[in-house]
């Protein structure tokens, strides 16, 4: 058996899976899990791909979360319009960072992201219109093709949508020719520079991308809890994506989905348990992935099943 | 199943002549708060025991015909988090109000989730007046106090009590802003003068140049427009500094809790208003030991306003022999608020309760003769005078 027809297969049942999950589990779990698996593979984009790590990339969730706030709220636009700015205006926010912070590399890259990344959430707890440490609140869900969307099950469908379109662009992006490029990039940068690839270009580019999707998930995230708050433009929304992206497996199309899941999962359900103690479990998670599994949970998996097929065709 | 259940007795349950119109004859409270953040000593666990307690007071004096069970969930001040419990706690686990929110930003988040499925908040920790004003609502009820009632009383009462000239000490953000801005038009109103004003950033650690700039002005009161952690640094510094007790403070958000934690020799002679003390009479002393007995604690005016909250709520529902959350709001709204906590305490039609409020002045450590014996109570505000006057309001509910 080949390797892509098991990923189909792979995916037909993770959609199936998708479509049926809401009889069985909360959907409103399931759409914060979706959006941040959404966020994670937008990073993941960047540091698995591209091989650059930015550690401000809450900034811009939670700019497109305010923007998409203010624009269904005050301007009163329709649902997906109102994402679609905040998308845009995340991913012109992250062509304004990225532009900056992709002229140094490796650490300074990281700093540079998140130091710009702070000046943006300061700004956001100064402004007036995100209401400060209140929040952006009572953000309208609205209506789409006349079905209104404060139904859960009706808004559930459509971030189902939004995840796989979103999905199926990091998809193809990455095994499009850009996609190698980038690759490449992470790979050697000398050498990509050598056969002639614009390189800050392309690093750019990459940046903008997974800038505008990390503010897809960010919108989404608004509508489905009808609020934006500075919990999602902080730093330790920043981490956490890394912690997903690393869990999950970096560099593999699922591993962000996975990692996600689990972290959300296990906030969700450990909170009230164990109070305080999660930050804890969280951080042995961390430590513990990168001693035993480095390639993450995904990347393990993978790595195991090569070896069972290597295995029994030798 | 999913969350931490504190299973109660359900023996009343048994009774045959169950009124039919509480749904599946069992009324179900939510407490959600912050079980292990910067406010879990104001609110937190301490909520949950008081939440108890109400309840088994009720039972003992109502003999109700119906379950009452409680679940509890840490919030971890997120937004996301409460309301994404919120709307779990109501739509399958058939909550029927969800009591606490501390951090205001939760207590919007669920306030909106609550209305939405018509179901009751109350709200006892959360501090910021918007809850009653912009986004206030017909299902949410403000308990215990907000920042106008802690910083216009504390303002106030201090002016009068000569503390005519006044510099702030501000959180540069919108509630540290807010908090500014309510008090020194108070200072003004009375008479009193403010000499100026300085931001810190949030949070902060070392407050030592924005000290001496308030040292430097020659105020006679520095205001304290920050809260928790802020304050707490800002008064240990204050006495570091021996700004105090030349100039005195006065805190505009404190709790007895953060006098317990910073001890009487750095918060001595500052002023501050609280909706509750412990040691105010036979009533506030009775409960408070039996909340002290489980906690190890005296509740703060939170803890304390949560198990009012709770009794008034569950006096409602027995009236009206239903849970469906208009009729129970119309008759919480209807009858006074008569317990330890509030005497003819009244819910206002922008969901405001109104209480007396207690101008306190912190003791001198020799002046404390046993443990938690920290005020002076100074005045009592009038509730009419304590909180923002409905005139003022900016809730849409408010015909004007």
């Amino acid at each position: 058996m080949n390797a892509n027809r098991s990923v189909q297969i792979a995916y037909a049942i993770g959609l199936v899976l998708l479509l049926i999950a809401p009889a069985l589990i909360y959907p409103v779990l399931i759409m914060k899990v979706l959006c941040f698996a959404l966020f994670a593979c937008a990073f993941n984009l960047l540091l698995g791909y591209t091989g650059l790590l930015s550690f401000g990339h809450a900034v811009f969730l939670g700019s497109a979360a305010y923007i998409t706030g203010h624009a269904l709220k005050v301007w009163e636009l329709p649902t997906l319009l109102g994402i679609l700015v905040g998308t845009l205006g995340a991913a012109g926010l992250g062509w304004v960072i990225g532009s900056l912070a992709i002229r140094r590399q490796g650490i300074y890259f990281a700093m540079v992201t998140l130091a710009l990344s702070q000046m943006v959430y300061f700004f956001f707890l100064q402004a007036s219109f995100t209401g400060g440490e209140d929040g952006l609140q009572g953000v309208p869900r609205g209506t789409l093709f006349g079905l209104d969307l404060a139904d859960d099950t009706n808004l559930y469908y459509l971030v189902v949508a939004i995840f796989v379109g979103a999905f199926w662009l990091i998809q193809r992006t990455i095994h499009s020719p850009f996609g190698q490029i980038l690759k490449a990039i992470r790979e050697n940068e000398p050498r990509a520079i050598s056969l002639g690839y614009d390189v800050a270009k392309y690093k750019l580019l990459a940046f903008v991308l997974s800038a505008g999707l990390a503010g897809l998930a960010g919108a989404t995230k608004t509508v489905v809890f009808k609020f934006a708050t500075l919990t999602d433009a902080h730093w330790h929304t920043s981490g956490e994506v890394v912690l997903m992206t690393l869990l999950g497996g970096m560099g593999t199309v699922f591993g962000p989905v996975v990692g996600a899941t689990v972290i959300v999962s296990l906030q969700n359900e450990l909170a009230d348990k164990v109070g305080s103690l999660v930050t804890v479990i969280m951080g042995v998670i961390f430590v513990v992935c990168v001693l035993a599994f480095r390639r993450g949970i995904v990347g393990e998996s993978i790595a195991l099943y090569k070896r069972m097929i290597g295995e029994k065709t030798e | 199943m999913k969350l931490k259940l504190i299973a109660l007795a359900v023996t009343a349950a048994l009774a045959t002549t169950a009124q039919a119109q509480i749904s599946d004859k069992v009324v179900k409270i939510g407490v959600l708060t912050d079980m292990s953040g910067v406010y879990s000593d104001i609110a937190g666990q301490g909520t949950v025991e008081a939440t108890k307690l109400a309840i088994e007071d009720f039972k003992a004096q109502a003999k109700p015909d119906f379950a009452i069970e409680v679940v509890a969930a840490d919030h971890q001040n997120k937004g996301d988090v409460s309301s994404n419990k919120a709307r779990e706690w109501f739509d399958r686990e058939k909550v029927d109000v969800i009591t606490e929110l501390v951090t205001t930003s939760t207590a919007l988040a669920v306030m909106k989730v609550a209305k939405e499925k018509n179901k009751l908040a109350l709200i006892s920790g959360a501090a910021s007046t918007r809850i009653t004003n912009e986004d206030c609502n017909d299902v949410t009820v403000h308990w215990t106090y907000d920042t106008y009632a802690v910083s216009n009383g504390t303002a106030k009462a201090v002016v009068k009590q000569g503390g005519k000239s006044w510099f702030f000490l501000t959180a540069d953000y919108a509630f540290g802003h807010s908090l500014e801005k309510d008090a020194a038009e108070v200072v003004t109103a009375n008479g009193g003068k403010v000499l100026g004003a300085v931001r810190h950033p949030f949070p902060g650690s070392d407050f030592s140049s924005f000290l001496l700039k308030a040292q430097g002005s020659g105020a006679q009161v520095i205001g304290l427009a920050n809260a928790g952690a802020d304050t707490m640094n800002s008064i240990k510094q204050a006495a570091e500094f021996g700004v105090t007790p030349k100039q005195s403070l006065a805190g505009l958000l404190m709790f007895i809790s953060d006098i317990h934690g910073l001890g009487l020799k750095t918060t001595q002679t500052m002023y501050m208003t609280d909706g509750f003390y412990w040691d105010m009479n036979k009533e506030t002393r009775d409960w408070s030991k039996r909340y002290f007995d489980k906690m190890k604690k005296m509740p703060t005016m939170v803890q304390a306003g949560m198990y009012s909250a709770v009794m008034h709520y569950l006096k409602a529902v027995k009236a009206v022999g239903s849970d469906d959350t208009q009729k129970v709001m119309a008759q919480m709204k209807k009858t006074p608020v008569n317990d330890f906590f509030a005497k003819n305490g009244k819910i206002r039609d922008d969901g405001r309760m109104v209480h007396d409020m207690y101008l306190v002045q912190i003791k001198k450590p020799e002046e404390s003769k046993y443990a938690w014996d920290y005020y002076n109570v100074r005045a009592t505000i009038p509730a009419a005078e304590a909180f923002q006057p409905l005139s003022a309001s900016r809730c849409p509910l408010i015909k004007k």
